[in-house]
């Protein structure tokens, strides 16, 4: 229906053709598309968010055993918010809650991988289907990468004594009524709107020209079949676009559309959210760099993996 | 009374805490307001989420910029 309406917008009522009109319209139909999937999406994660916090999860995944904690980690790890600059409470607190590294590693790898921007933006851009295989994968990367990290890594990498402890002063918090969580949930929507909407519109206004301009099998060489390290070049440029992951996606859909293989694109999209430098860098406050390093190691090795077997399968 | 505003820095952190002050104004009260950026303080409170509200050592909200009447309705 909407694009129908930019069909008419475009081609009847300006009477363009050609390419630069196809252009326009694909500008015009996605950027609006794409703004009202993200505002729809953000809410509803955002509102579900109000009923979950982090010092939540923490008492549920006290005393769970290694593998099933992994799990729950990385589900709770969806529906949590997460920002580079609270790691390290979140660190400290799990610790503090006798919970296993590796079973918070699981829950640090998640957390940022599944967040709002990007399930909302795959959403819009790629589908439900994509979307749900993201964090499919997604959680599979954490839990896996979790446990590997529980099991290899040494505790003296943790460079900050915790004293685990069961109670943590008293507490009292008041219970927010629906209408308080609603408008809550909007203005956080709002929040991460403002924050990312010239991003997108930057980065569907650059696909535009890419989808008039730029020929399909120029893309498929490099991004394609034809390029069998596609996928570890796509992860290691991934790693240091961070605040740009909202620009990024609908380019990378456009590339997807003219031969990108859909692999490659996705495994792009989990290095973008899950490895970020400014997060290293908070964490090196904390963590040895040894431990870091395995982190980055083990979820890049994991990414690298599922963009492989999607393009081996898809 | 005693009001800590938990915040290892960030900006949600700072913005709280210039709304307590101006809630403590406004309200006409006598309270002591301090920011804790020690992380180990924080831990010791059990907060994850900055920032947090802390009236007389009780926890009263995490993870969340309250507004000046939310404020208020807390230090009562």
């Amino acid at each position: 229906m909407w694009k129908n309406s930019v069909d008419y917008l475009i081609y009847d009522l300006f009477g363009m053709s050609g390419r630069f009109a196809d252009a326009l319209h694909f500008f015009i139909y996605d950027t609006i598309k794409i703004w009202f999937l993200l505002l729809l999406i953000i809410y509803v994660v955002s509102f579900l968010r109000t009923y979950f916090n982090t010092e939540y999860v923490r008492d549920y995944l006290q005393g769970k055993s290694k593998l099933t904690g992994n799990v729950l980690a990385a589900l709770f790890g969806v529906i949590t918010p997460f920002c580079s600059c609270s790691a390290i409470p979140l660190f400290l607190g799990f610790m503090q809650a006798r919970i296993p590294k590796g079973v918070t590693f699981s829950f640090l790898i998640s957390s940022p991988m599944n967040n709002e921007i990007a399930i909302a933006l795959l959403f819009s851009l790629f589908g439900w289907k994509i979307a749900l295989l993201y964090i499919t994968f997604g959680l599979l990367t954490a839990i896996i990468g979790g446990y590997a990290i529980g099991e290899i890594g040494r505790d003296e990498d943790i460079l900050i004594l915790v004293v685990p402890s069961n109670c943590c002063g008293n507490t009292e918090l008041v219970k927010d009524s629906l209408h308080v969580k609603s408008i809550e949930a909007w203005n956080n929507t709002w929040d991460i709107y403002k924050k990312i909407y010239l991003y997108v519109l930057l980065g569907v206004g650059v696909g535009a020209l890419f989808h008039g301009y730029i020929p399909a099998d120029f893309v498929a060489k490099y991004t394609g079949e034809g390029n069998p390290f596609s996928v570890l070049i796509a992860v290691l440029m991934g790693v240091p676009m961070y605040a740009s992951a909202a620009a990024m996606m609908p380019l990378v859909e456009v590339l997807t559309s003219k031969g990108m293989l859909l692999g490659t694109a996705l495994s792009f999209m989990m290095a973008v959210t899950a490895l970020s430098l400014p997060e290293a860098m908070i964490l090196k406050k904390i963590l040895h760099v040894r431990l870091i390093g395995m982190f980055f190691g083990i979820v890049g090795l994991g990414i690298v993996v599922v963009g492989y077997v999607f393009n081996a399968i898809l | 009374m005693k009001i800590e505003v938990l915040g290892t820095g960030c900006a949600k952190c700072k913005a709280l805490e210039e709304l307590v002050k101006k809630a403590v104004a406004k309200k006409g009260i006598f309270a002591q307001v301090e920011k804790v950026e020690d992380i180990t303080k924080i831990m010791e409170y059990g907060v994850m989420n900055t920032p947090g509200l802390v009236v007389n050592g009780i926890v009263k909200s995490t993870g969340k910029l309250l507004n000046e009447e939310e404020i208020i309705a807390l230090l009562d």
